[in-house]
């Protein structure tokens, strides 16, 4: 019997916060009541080990089941079955304490089922995580001269891409062996990471990281930009790292990085097994639970599930594969099982390996699984946002190359249209741009997919699993009620229907059920969130965020207000000319840009100026302003939150506006003998200053930043729009449209008033008053004069 | 030739299309045969000599008054206060008639070696006007004599260093006014009285008064009071205003009221066509429609505005009096009737306007929703005489495309207004108790009265009560081709054409209603019998 083979056995068990290591705690803790388990966990950023254990492994929906059935003793049985170390099984000696050293390696089994799954991590990611990581448990194991029987996970696709059958052997045992070193593989793979780096730093690289975060970023300011760039780099040293995983595992006959660097792993593990006993498990693909813990469950996406759901929702209509293709699916209850029974069996001297899958003796065929799914989504159709239900169309057949090529097509349409748009003058929160970019992002996804389960749907091998089923049939009949991991009862239609789909819906959250939405929607439910009482300042960027007009304008109208018509054309010609000039200086940098601009205002009268300012605000300012941003100041002060506007406009311009706001931070130019000099006084608030003046005023009048709410337009304005708790973009830019989505900000469309007047220049009307005084004067002593004559 | 006075007509089937008015365009609608049209008097002809009438009406005042030069004393302190910009609509053509009374009056002060003068724009809570509104108003010789020196600016209703306030009513009533205007010795008042509503006390005491005096008569109760506001006689409104006017005159405030009357002259060459009755055009006239209606449909709302904006009307001044203020307005009053009275038998259980492209409230500036509604079921609905003329419960159909367009320097409150509380509420009570005086007393709106061009942040309320008689009296309102969103947003019903709006009204009034159209502009006034 297997619960009395593992009764008091310690076991260990890495990789237990993923979907087969899940799997396997609840069974073991389940179905072998005496034994107990060592979870070797990678500490989180901010969370121990006993926290991660917690939350991604005990409040897992698969305990439910045992939650239910120990009650108010489900904490004290699992804290005292279950000891939990932390490690890292990618890092030199595992990063345990030897106290936790000693625990682990003092183990009775060890179930390594860590592994990097992504198929495109970086090459030396793969390599540190499915290579080494076994090697270094075995290592852990020798220095503490322990023998547990050590039990890998490994993939039934380490048989790589190829046709025909795949027995229970070795890699190295097969006609298609291949020599490779794996311990040369490791240092080149090491070393490609360092040229790499080396390379993202060449001054080339770099100017071209520079370029693109000014792109992405628009004149933010140095802090932001540079953090930008080293992210770029970054990115890019990982990206190319990516491309060198997977052309590495394909030149040599792999799928992909994953099964390459499993596959190595193999053969590292045996070669430096020792004395430790080693038993190899290879599931195939891993799917949802056929029975345990409940049917169905599952964790996380798994394979082709987002495909079965962007069929669902009428996005994707071709189905990577061949319809008499075999896909080889195997329940993840059914892994777990088999891990258990070799564990149960106990070790042997010569390394074996056991497949757990379904292609041999019981395939799934593609066409099942298409019609299947069909017929399920035709029964189930999927409802919109608005309570339609979407058409599932037929679902055709491409060899996945041909989807590929596809997908590449409109991926690189989908890029040229995003740079397109992202140099459009469009503001907003236009449905398109982020219809874009979540389309984008969403055939980025499937485009990934396809890669991959193309790759596995080309790999037409049949896996063995001869010496799996023997075990099973080796198992006495109360063990096989238990533990079962025979495929061949698996009915894959009934599996498909009723087993996988409605749980893969569920968690991917789309619905079945044509509800319409009930409550507010996201946008009133945000609003109502800046808008709270508890809510302790609103801050407010001026230009397009309250104001469709720029520093020029402003200029342009305070210059004209006292030029007579010939002038005014000089002016408007001669700052049209200029137009180019100055947005490229802009662009370029903020700050330098209005350092340049301001100093026109020298020798300006600053009593003359002041008045003109105030004419302003009707002809320039509340023209162009938006109404509902206005009234989102007035909200934001009728709840009590203090306001502030900062802006890189000047303060004798915007000083009109200042029954709106507690406080406002502007650019501000010296004066002298009367007259401005054009030099500022101080930095001008732009990018990343303005964030710091921002959190100065909020720190002086001790007002809490996680409290406060920003509103902005540009994604220059990030560092502001950081800062604060609750952050809003008005009328985005494009690039912050798709930052503003992603991160569930609050995105407001304020538009000026409709109907109201749309001067073509920013040009203030004649000023007659001045130009006529002497005159007027003339008149009313005539008028007196005339008076006093016709009285004499 | 003496005017032919305006007539009741049953439509029948040779009646041509009726022209309505459109906001900034025109339509014409083939009314049901047996509905019956209202056509105002044509204009009265005018008087021969304006400067000869003006100085005979200063010289031979009316009531308890001596003429305007004998009041002239060296050393006085003389405030000359004069209507706004609301009046007269359209603007009239220059020069205006205010700035000819004022040149005599200012005349008369100067000879008599008067040195403190000032001139009051009597805007009450209504938007401060531009210069160029106001060299129009008092003339240019005028605005540039005074306005430099700081002695001809707009009213301030907010400044609490330019009021004061001159006691309570008996029946609790505030008085406050411009305090420029009470410590004068002598207070005159230039008037443009283009309706029945406007004049007497309702000049200084509305015209140089803050909010906390308004309010005692511009709210709903007052409004649901006076039937009609526009009937003196029976308008809570003007009994509450009356009482306010006569405790200025008890407190010793002087008034030396001038009033005008205009004819209906309303439209200049070429847009006469809009003074003919339908059947009476001439070819040219039709020519001239069609051409103008076409154009207006092609070109887009902001360039119709501009032309319409631009119109100014020739009218005729009809008569001038002078004097204290009771007096005078009871012989003023007699001359507005005179021109806009037209006699109509019975009440109708639809009643048809066609809302032009101006209201008091829109010089210069777009007339909103808020403005849509108070023109037709403030004003126009309100211009009867004895009894509404659409019955209790019937249904009052308005052409006008009620975009929902703002001024955005003009009616920031009115904006705020049309998206907070008529989102909220459209019962004229509910929004008066939930919302006046927030509106009100708001820091902003304020500020923008007094330093921009906004109006009052209260005066949107003001709008929508002016609706409140006509509310609560009718069973519905209909408005073909208005905006859909922004008619739904008042509580009343969008019509694409006038026979869906018929349509849509039989479900109020049943099969077979009688229908009456209100054929105004030019300015007609309903006497229902």
């Amino acid at each position: 019997m297997i619960a009395d083979a593992l009764a008091a056995k310690r076991i260990a068990i890495t990789g237990a916060t993923g979907f087969l290591g899940t799997a396997l705690v609840e069974r073991l803790l389940r179905s072998v009541p005496d034994c107990e388990l060592v979870l070797l966990v990678r500490p989180g950023r901010r969370t121990d080990v006993n926290r991660r254990v917690q939350r991604e492994i005990l409040r897992n929906d698969a305990f439910e089941r045992l939650r239910a059935a120990w009650g108010s003793d489900f904490d004290e049985i699992c804290s005292r079955r279950i000891t939990a170390v932390s490690g890292d099984v990618s890092v030199d000696s595992l990063g345990l304490s030897p106290g936790d050293l000693e625990l682990l390696c003092g183990c009775d089994v060890i179930i390594h089922a860590a592994a990097s799954v992504s198929f495109d991590s970086p090459l030396d990611a793969s390599i540190e995580t499915n290579l080494l990581g076994p090697n270094r448990l075995l290592d852990a194991c020798q220095s503490q001269g322990a023998t547990p029987h050590f039990i890998a996970v490994s993939t039934c696709y380490v048989a790589g891409n190829r046709r025909g059958s795949a027995a229970e052997v070795f890699l190295a045992d097969t006609p298609f062996s291949m020599d490779v070193d794996w311990r040369a593989e490791v240092s080149a793979a090491r070393r490609t990471r360092a040229d790499l780096d080396a390379a993202s730093r060449s001054p080339e690289r770099l100017r071209r990281f520079h370029r693109d975060a000014r792109e992405e970023l628009g004149p933010a300011g140095l802090p932001l930009l540079a953090a930008k760039t080293e992210q770029l780099r970054r990115e890019w040293v990982d990206a190319e790292m990516i491309t060198a995983g997977r052309s590495r595992a394909t030149s040599l006959g792999w799928p992909d990085v994953y099964t390459y660097s499993k596959a190595l792993g193999e053969q590292a593990l045996v070669e430096l097994q020792g004395d430790v006993p080693i038993s190899i498990v290879r599931p195939s693909i891993i799917e949802s639970a056929f029975a345990e813990p409940s049917p169905g469950w599952i964790r996380g996406f798994r394979m082709a599930e987002p495909l079965f759901v962007s069929f669902a929702k009428g996005e994707l209509d071709t189905f990577p594969g061949y319809p008499e293709g075999i896909i080889d699916v195997i329940p993840v209850d059914m892994v777990a099982a088999a891990i258990i029974a070799v564990a149960a069996r106990g070790p042997v001297p010569e390394p074996e390996i056991f497949q757990v899958a379904s292609g041999a003796v019981n395939p799934l065929r593609f066409k099942v699984l298409t019609e299947t799914t069909m017929q399920w989504f035709q029964d189930h159709p999927v409802y919109d946002a608005k309570g339609h239900p979407t058409a599932s169309t037929q679902w055709n057949y491409a060899g996945a190359s041909g989807l590929e090529e596809q997908l590449d097509r409109a991926m690189s349409l989908f890029n040229t249209a995003e740079k397109v748009v992202h140099r459009l003058p469009m503001r907003g929160r236009n449905d398109f741009t982020i219809r874009l970019a979540q389309r984008r992002a969403g055939l980025e996804q499937i485009r990934d997919y396809v890669l991959l389960y193309g790759a596995y749907g080309k790999c037409e091998a049949l896996y063995e699993i001869d010496r799996t089923t023997e075990l099973w049939e080796s198992l006495p009949a109360a063990d096989r009620e238990r533990f079962g991991f025979d495929p061949r009862v698996i009915d894959w239609a009934t599996y498909i229907a009723d087993v996988h789909l409605p749980t893969v819906i569920a968690q991917a959250r789309v619905k079945t059920t044509p509800q319409p939405r009930t409550g507010p929607s996201r946008n009133e439910r945000l609003r109502a969130a800046v808008l709270d009482p508890a809510r302790h300042f609103a801050a407010f960027d001026l230009e397009n965020t309250l104001i469709a007009s720029n520093v020029v304008e402003t200029y342009a109208w305070l210059a004209t207000r006292r030029l007579d018509t010939p002038q005014r054309v000089r002016f408007a010609l001669r700052t049209l000319a200029e137009t180019p000039g100055l947005w490229r200086r802009d662009r370029r940098d903020r700050t330098d840009f209005l350092r340049y601009f301001y100093r026109r205002y020298r020798g300006a009268p600053v009593g003359q100026l002041d008045a003109d300012s105030a004419e302003m605000l009707s002809h320039l300012f509340l023209t162009k302003a938006f109404p509902a941003g206005l009234r989102r100041v007035r909200e934001h002060r009728a709840a009590g939150h203090r306001t502030v506007l900062i802006t890189g406009a000047l303060e004798l311009a915007v000083q009109p506006l200042a029954p709106l706001f507690d406080h406002i931070i502007a650019a501000r130019i010296d004066s002298r003998e009367g007259r401005y000099t054009g030099e500022m006084i101080d930095v001008p608030p732009t990018g990343e200053v303005r964030a710091q003046m921002m959190v100065d005023w909020a720190a002086e009048e001790g007002l809490d930043l996680a409290q406060g709410v920003a509103y902005a337009d540009a994604a220059s304005d990030m560092p502001m729009l950081e800062a604060v708790g609750y952050p809003v973009a008005v009328n985005p830019e494009t690039r912050l449209v798709t930052i503003a989505d992603k991160r569930g900000w609050l995105c407001e469309n304020w538009e000026r008033s409709p109907g109201g007047p749309r001067p073509l220049l920013p040009i203030a009307p004649p000023f007659r008053v001045r130009a006529n005084t002497d005159r007027l004067d003339r008149t009313h002593r005539s008028r007196r004069a005339r008076a006093a004559g016709s009285l004499r | 030739m003496t005017a032919r006075k305006g007539l009741v007509l049953e439509v029948d089937r040779t009646t041509p299309p009726i022209l309505f008015h459109h906001g900034e365009g025109l339509r014409l609608e083939k009314l049901p045969v047996g509905s019956r049209v209202v056509y105002p008097n044509e204009p009265l002809d005018p008087v021969r000599d304006p400067e000869r009438a003006i100085a005979e009406a200063l010289a031979n005042p009316l009531g308890d008054r001596d003429p305007l030069a004998a009041y002239m004393q060296p050393g006085m302190k003389l405030t000359i206060a004069f209507d706004d910009l609301s009046l007269p609509l359209p603007p009239m053509a220059a020069p205006d008639i205010r700035g000819r009374i004022i040149e005599q009056v200012l005349d008369m002060a100067a000879a008599a070696g008067v040195d403190d003068v000032e001139l009051i724009a009597a805007l009450a809570l209504h938007r401060r006007m531009t210069e160029a509104e106001l060299r129009h108003a008092v003339g240019d010789r005028v605005y540039d004599a005074f306005a430099p020196h700081g002695q001809l600016y707009n009213f301030d209703a907010e400044d609490p260093d330019a009021l004061t306030h001159l006691g309570t009513t008996d029946a609790g009533e505030e008085v406050v006014i411009s305090k420029r205007a009470a410590e004068s010795d002598l207070l005159v008042y230039v008037n443009i009285n283009l309706v029945s509503m406007d004049g007497g006390h309702k000049s200084v005491a509305t015209g140089l008064s803050p909010y906390t005096a308004l309010r005692h008569h511009h709210n709903v109760h007052t409004m649901l009071h006076s039937t009609s506001f526009m009937d003196p006689e029976s308008s809570e409104l003007h009994t509450r205003n009356w009482r306010q006017g006569r405790l200025l005159a008890e407190a010793g405030v002087k008034v030396f009221q001038i009033e005008t009357t205009l004819n209906n002259n309303e439209f200049p060459s070429p847009y006469d066509f809009l003074k003919r009755r339908e059947w009476e055009m001439t070819p040219r006239d039709r020519m001239m429609l069609m051409g103008t209606k076409t154009a207006l449909d092609l070109m887009s709302r902001r360039q119709a505005r501009r032309i319409f904006q631009g119109i100014r009307a020739p009218y005729g001044l009809t008569s001038v009096q002078a004097g204290e203020v009771e007096a005078v307005h009871r012989q003023t009053l007699e001359n507005v009737y005179r021109q806009h009275l037209v006699r109509v038998e019975g009440q109708t259980d639809v009643m048809t306007m066609g809302l032009p492209y101006i209201c008091p409230y829109n010089v210069n500036s777009i007339m909103n929703p808020i403005l849509v509604a108070c023109l037709g079921l403030g004003y126009f609905f309100n211009l009867y005489r004895g009894k509404p003329l659409v019955r209790r419960g019937g249904v009052v159909i308005m052409t006008h495309p009620t975009p929902w367009e703002f001024h955005p320097v003009h009616h920031p409150s009115y904006i705020d207004f049309f998206e907070e509380v008529l989102a909220d509420t459209t019962d004229p009570e509910v929004i008066e108790h939930r919302y006046e005086k927030r509106y009100a007393e708001d820091e902003w709106y304020r500020h923008l009265y007094r330093t921009s061009y906004a109006y009052h942040g209260v005066h949107p309320f003001y709008m929508w009560y002016w609706c409140a008689h006509a509310l609560e009296h009718l069973g519905g309102v209909i408005i073909v081709g208005g905006d859909k969103a922004a008619t739904q947003r008042m509580g009343f019903r969008s019509a694409s054409t006038m026979n869906d709006a018929l349509e849509m009204a039989t479900d109020v009034v049943g099969r077979d209603p009688s229908i009456t159209h209100f054929h105004n502009p030019p300015m007609l006034m309903a006497d229902v019998v």
